[in-house]
């Protein structure tokens, strides 16, 4: 999702970035989830002080709010780099070959999965299945999927979105 | 409900329908054992050790959640369910520190017990084990998470039972963990220090921060005045901690053993809660009469006060000035009692013996030291005392009776119904009646208040006006309250009790452990019997009390009174705090 | 509705996007224009075709052709001839020469019969009036006006059809269950987080025909007497998101959706829920909890949903396979469902074989088929020339089978298809590497509240490491298999239970292998790497 600016936000004192997200949202326990997916989605990850905010704004404890926000693979409480590469592990991927394509972007990023590069551009991560067995192994970089990966690909794929930056 | 008839272990069990598997059991007086199941909370299911054969079910279902049916046929040992819960004792010691001679839950554990009942020899499982710190940063509570067995009981209590939710889970499967949220510690974390989380703890993954060195190092120390007090819900329930059944009260026995123990002197916080009575009383009036702010709230529950500092911090202005029983006790034994007794105030060790994890985080707050002292130094929890007995080689039960000392243990019998939930309002309706009429109540049993009901009120006629009064423990009953008043809902009550701990003092987080509403039901019980027994019942009768103001006092409410006996609250709100290592978390006073 | 006389079907299942299908769905626009064909052909946009593997993927109708493998430079070819002379560019045709593969049987397809995927890959999933163009929403017509809930709820006890998502408990039960709870507050949920490892069907359904997923809920309210919806999608699948959300919208839009719905005067709606990374909340109860708003962890079972689910009313989940046969039954009788599959085993089921096989992918085919005809027949076999090892059937969470079973039929009543992954393995794979594998899946995503699985799977997953590696003990086998029959009956929920399948089933089939890694710290195909010393030679 890109960023924008729009002058509602900045007049409601908007200048954390998530506020005004979080308000749209009715006050019930049901949307701790979607409002955790907004404020991701704006920032990038789940800044400790916008948990706090769901929870005073949907009037649920903040250890609720954090042991839901940690429960869930997709949601970070720690930023993350711009591009999160997602290799998947599970047994079809495994069968054909996600070792090696895993590898392959350890090389190419100088990463292990968990961790995110120095310039903050690249985060990596392993998860499982994405329900892309049709075509494994695969990984997703952000929303995009790609599939039927030899390790040769991982560096043209990677190199796509250095060349967003430059 | 109707009646059906099962089968256990090839017995015929007669049941009430919509009965667990666990409750017709030990009707049945047969015992399946138990982790996660508390008869406080909510049934969570997670522990697994509960599970039984039930004829027809492929899986093996648990006790605790499994409702019964006629005709059913269940068996509570078969082998699958012997090995599954072998298997289940053996995966939670392959990640438990085996230190088992050195844990403050020695002799004590749940864990501990079932390897034993089942026998375990040698744990088959190598491999990692969850290694986490000790988070000590609290003056109450201390969290030991490696001795967790995620049995999830303290979240329970902390959200069900006092709707604080400092503790939850986070993360996820191996990973998971229990602890405040965002990885805080537990000075930082939203926390009333109540210890009910200590109470439910199967394991040694909670327990009170203890003091028992510092006070054995004072009663060692020759140059030091140790002055003990004794809260009232102490004698009702440290006998437990001896065997001996619940409701027995050993008032006598104790003051026996803590004399034995060293203490210079032992006195009564009941002596205290008379006083508070008087201030809070006259407070009450003062509001009545003045139009100040109400209903009013009673002070006394430490736990309670922080949870309105944070969560209600708006009606702050409603609760009373008074300090708690503990916090007089402690202003005056460095003043009062002092200069009657002629003793330098900085030689004189105050010690408190209470049913309460928070009193310990309350003698640390700033505001606590206008005798120009720390005011209570040291606070030891019921299981700390006795604990402390039992090594001075203390054979409780067997004891004569003692006498408190004087001055300050002369009590009534309305002081000691503070241990229980509906005691404080009791204890004020029976001097209020008496101040407003200038007569005494013909039946000084105020029962309306009395009970385990979470929120109860009364009208009791005096002097022309009906007083409206409320009584609510636990603090989810609280927030109830709390919100009442918000919405309005009492806003033609006068005075409102309200205890941090189900049950009252008689259930707080300091007591013997387990607790359940049947053993809560027992001390108060025992409670009240004490205050049969006493021949003075109402606190503006106690003869120390009138003297205590006579002498040194002067009036309720006078600017004495004032300075030593009251104090103010400080709003705090729902965040974590940011820099606790800024604030001082203990004030240092030689 | 113009008419067209040819229309040229791009998929744009996420695979095929990820290949290119954009790009030659643009191509494709410009050509036509450029030839001056734009009002007599059009191109639309398409689901999941479901032969993934060998995009991007294009069909021509009304003939039918399916060309894969397509690139840009294609396209010129295409519109020239197949579109303008009406003759089929032979060098592009999928049953003739899959791009890659050797060997591909010409009628992969032949024998499949659809009803679930029906309209996947023959409709544009975003417009509503192709919907409504094949026979769309029609059914839910014939259940407001012309059937009563009790007689919806007959209907789908009568065809037999029995949940999709591997549980397979009966679905006009279930329905009747929560029509019969009083009250309001009642709710129909969507099961759309399908996470078992093999499992895409969901995927394909919810991006290529959203719109019977719809009416499908419309119908199950209904009959159930609930006003709302809600369709629990995992949070990765962004496209089912996006199309459900659209096809959501176009509905509301035609008054299908709303307070007064076909002027029959029952209200329903529907909400999409996104979920953020949690394989248990596919567990019914976990789901819910998801729902209101907290950790995905499963409930207590009895009081089971229908009784007692989402906000404690009574609530339906159904998978969307399972959902998406209702619009088909209620239209066509379900007698005729019953017809079709085996007598125990009503409809068809969706199959996706994947790992080891030519052709992975998503086939529909009615109950009674081999496994022999889905792996061999439709998937086109093992790759490479390679024998069969073993399947595991469901995915990691499903029962681990070997060559002799291959002649069984997939029915409840014979091989239970769980919810329809086909995990092959070739005789090169190693099944301790692979039941490692399965162990860290569900250690990863082991909610963590029970005992038995919380410290079963960490347990497990150690060990199979441990054998990877050569370094397992006496008496491991053993303790492995005690700790799965365990975790099978002690665990609280499904994830648990079926966590040590795979390998409790495999260990039997396969023991040699096993002792050979655990006493002799020898992996037979030289898959795992040992750390004693005899490196990962084949003996």
């Amino acid at each position: 999702m890109e960023k924008k600016e729009c002058s509602c936000c900045k007049s409601s004192g908007d200048e954390n970035g998530y506020s005004a997200v979080i308000r749209t949202f009715e006050k019930k326990r049901g949307n701790v989830i979607p409002a955790l997916h907004a404020v991701q989605a704006k920032m990038g990850h789940l800044p400790e002080e916008a948990m706090q905010e769901i929870a005073d704004w949907l009037d649920v404890p903040i250890s609720d709010v954090f042991g839901t926000a940690t429960f869930y693979t997709l949601f970070s409480t720690e930023p993350k780099g711009r591009y999160v590469v997602r290799i998947c592990d599970s047994p079809p991927c495994h069968i054909e070959g996600s070792n090696a394509i895993r590898a392959a972007i350890t090389k190419e990023l100088g990463i292990n999965p968990g961790e995110t590069t120095e310039d903050g551009q690249f985060s990596f991560e392993t998860v499982s299945c994405f329900g892309l067995c049709g075509v494994a192994p695969a990984i997703m970089v952000n929303e995009d999927v790609y599939g039927n990966l030899t390790p040769q690909m991982i560096g043209e794929i990677l190199l796509k979105y250095r060349k967003k930056e430059s | 409900m109707s009646k059906i008839t099962l089968t256990i272990n090839g017995l015929p069990v007669v049941a009430e329908e919509r009965m667990t598997i666990l409750q017709a059991a030990e009707g049945a007086g047969i015992y399946i054992p138990t982790l996660c199941h508390h008869p406080d909370l909510r049934t969570e299911g997670v522990c697994r050790i509960c599970i039984v054969d039930v004829k027809g079910q492929k899986l093996l279902q648990p006790a605790c959640a499994f409702p019964v049916s006629d005709g059913m046929s269940i068996m509570t040992h078969s082998p699958r369910v012997r090995q599954a819960r072998k298997m289940i004792i053996e995966l939670l010691l392959a990640n438990h520190p085996q230190d088992c001679l050195t844990c403050s839950k020695n002799q004590k554990c749940e864990l501990q017990k079932l390897a034993k009942e089942y026998g375990i020899e040698d744990v088959p499982f190598r491999g990692e084990r969850r290694i986490q710190e000790e988070d000590a940063s609290s003056a109450s509570v201390i969290r030991d998470p490696e001795k967790c067995i995620m049995c999830k009981r303290c979240i329970r209590v902390c959200h069900e039972l006092q709707s604080v939710g400092t503790l939850s889970a986070s993360g996820r499967g191996w990973d998971m963990s229990i602890g405040p949220a965002l990885g805080k510690t537990m000075v930082e974390a939203v926390c009333v220090n109540c210890g009910q989380c200590i109470n439910r703890c199967p394991t040694g993954a909670l327990r009170e921060k203890s003091s028992v060195q510092q006070v054995w190092a004072a009663l060692h120390d020759p140059a030091k005045h140790v002055v003990v007090q004794t809260a009232p819900a102490v004698r009702a329930a440290i006998g437990e901690e001896f065997g001996m059944e619940p409701g027995h009260r050993v008032t006598g026995k104790m003051v026996t053993a803590l004399k034995a123990m060293g203490f210079d002197k032992v006195f009564d916080t009941d002596f205290t809660a008379d006083l508070t009575i008087m201030e809070e009383g006259y407070e009450l009036i003062h509001r009545i009469k003045e139009g100040g702010v109400l209903p009013q709230l009673t002070s006394c529950s430490p736990g309670w006060i922080k949870f309105i500092e944070h969560f209600y911090p708006e009606l702050l202005p409603h609760v009373s000035s008074c300090k708690s029983p503990q916090q007089m006790f402690g202003a005056l034994a460095k003043t009062y009692y002092a200069e009657k007794a002629g003793i330098d105030p900085k030689d004189i060790v105050s010690v408190s013996i209470m049913p309460c994890a928070a009193k310990k985080y309350e003698c640390d707050r700033p505001e606590m030291a206008d005798s120009g002292y720390k005011d209570v130094d040291y606070v030891l929890t019921t299981r700390e005392a006795a604990a402390m007995m039992k090594e001075a080689g203390i054979d409780l039960p067997n004891l004569p009776d003692g006498q408190y000392d004087d001055p300050l243990g002369e009590s009534t019998g309305a002081a000691v119904i503070f241990g229980s939930t509906g005691g404080v309002m009791e204890a004020a309706l029976r001097t209020a009646y008496a101040v407003l009429t200038g007569t005494e109540l013909d039946d000084v049993n105020i029962t309306a208040v009395r009970g385990m009901d979470g929120v109860r009120s009364a009208e009791i006629p005096v002097a022309g006006i009906t007083v409206k009064a409320a009584v609510a423990h636990g603090l989810a009953n609280a927030r109830e309250v709390m919100e009442g008043i918000k919405s309005g809902k009492f806003a033609d009550y006068h005075f409102i009790e309200i205890m941090c701990c189900p049950g009252g003092c008689i259930g707080g987080g300091g007591q013997p452990i387990p607790t359940n509403e049947e053993i809560r039901k027992k001390r108060a019980q025992a409670i009240y019997e004490e205050d049969e027994a006493m021949t003075v019942r109402r606190s503006h009768e106690n003869p120390s009390v009138q003297k205590l103001y006579k002498e040194f006092l002067g009036e309720p409410l006078s600017h004495k009174s004032h300075e030593l006996l009251h104090t103010h609250y400080t709003p705090r709100g729902i965040k974590p705090d940011p820099k606790p290592e800024e604030k001082p978390v203990k004030v240092k006073i030689d | 509705m113009p008419f067209y006389r040819a229309h040229v079907l791009v998929c744009n299942g996420t695979p095929c996007i990820l290949k290119g299908s954009r790009a030659i769905q643009a191509a494709l626009v410009e050509e036509i224009k450029k030839k001056g064909l734009e009002n007599e052909i059009k191109v639309v946009e398409t689901g999941c075709l479901g032969i993934s593997e060998y995009g991007p993927v294009i069909v021509v109708y009304p003939e039918g052709t399916t060309y894969c493998g397509v690139t840009v430079n294609d396209v010129p070819d295409i519109v020239e001839e197949h579109l303008l002379k009406g003759r089929v560019l032979q060098r592009l045709v999928y049953n003739a020469k899959p791009a890659g593969v050797t060997t591909a049987p010409a009628s992969a397809r032949q024998k499949e019969h659809r009803i679930v995927l029906k309209n996947v890959g023959a409709i544009d999933p975003t417009s509503i009036e192709e919907y409504i163009a094949v026979g769309g929403y029609e059914a839910l017509g014939k259940a407001l006006t012309e059937m009563r809930p009790v007689d919806v709820v007959e209907s789908v006890k009568k065809s037999g059809l029995r949940g999709r998502g591997g549980a397979a408990f009966p679905t006009g039960l279930k329905w009747e269950l929560t029509a019969n709870e009083c009250g309001d507050g009642k709710a129909i949920v969507c099961n759309a987080d399908e996470g078992e490892p093999g499992n895409f069907k969901d995927r394909l359904i919810l991006e290529g025909d959203p719109h019977s997923i719809i009416e499908a809920m419309i119908i199950g309210g209904y009959a159930i007497g609930a006003n709302k919806g809600y369709v629990y999608i995992r949070g990765e699948y962004h496209q089912s998101v996006s199309h459900l959300e659209l096809a959501i919208a176009q509905a509301r839009e035609m008054e299908l959706l709303g307070e007064n719905i076909l002027g029959s005067g029952f209200a329903f709606d529907i909400e999409v829920f996104k979920g953020a990374g949690a394989y248990i909340c596919g567990e019914e109860t976990a789901l819910l909890e998801s729902l209101e708003g907290t950790r995905g962890e499963s409930r207590m079972k009895p009081p089971y949903p229908p009784t007692s689910g989402l906000n404690s009313r009574p609530t339906v989940i159904n998978n969307v396979e399972t959902l998406a046969n209702i619009p088909q039954i209620i239209l066509n009788g379900p007698e005729w469902f019953a017809s079709i599959g085996t007598e125990k085993s009503a409809g068809t089921k969706i199959f996706s074989p994947c790992g080891d096989v030519l052709m992975p992918g998503v086939y529909e085919v009615p109950f009674g088929t081999t496994m022999r005809e889905v792996i061999y027949e439709m998937a086109g076999g093992i790759k490479s020339g390679k024998d069969l090892k073993a399947v595991l059937i469901g995915g990691p969470s499903g029962v681990c089978v070997s060559k002799a079973d291959l002649d069984r039929q997939f029915a409840f009543e014979d091989l239970p298809p769980g919810a329809g992954a086909l995990i092959v393995m070739d005789d090169a794979k190693c099944m301790v590497d692979m039941m490692q594998n399965c162990a860290q899946f569900f250690l990863h995503e082991s909610c963590g509240q029970c005992v038995p699985c919380r410290e079963g799977t960490k347990r497990l997953h150690e060990m199979f490491t441990w054998w990877q590696a050569g370094a397992g003990s006496p008496g491991d086998l053993e303790l492995a298999k005690e700790l799965g029959e365990v975790m099978s009956t002690a665990a609280k929920c499904g994830l648990g239970q079926f966590a040590a399948t795979a390998f409790r089933t495999s260990l039997p089939l396969f023991e040699e292998e096993y002792r050979s890694h655990v006493v002799d710290k020898v992996c037979p195909n030289g898959v795992c790497e040992m750390d004693n010393g005899h490196g990962s030679e084949v003996v």
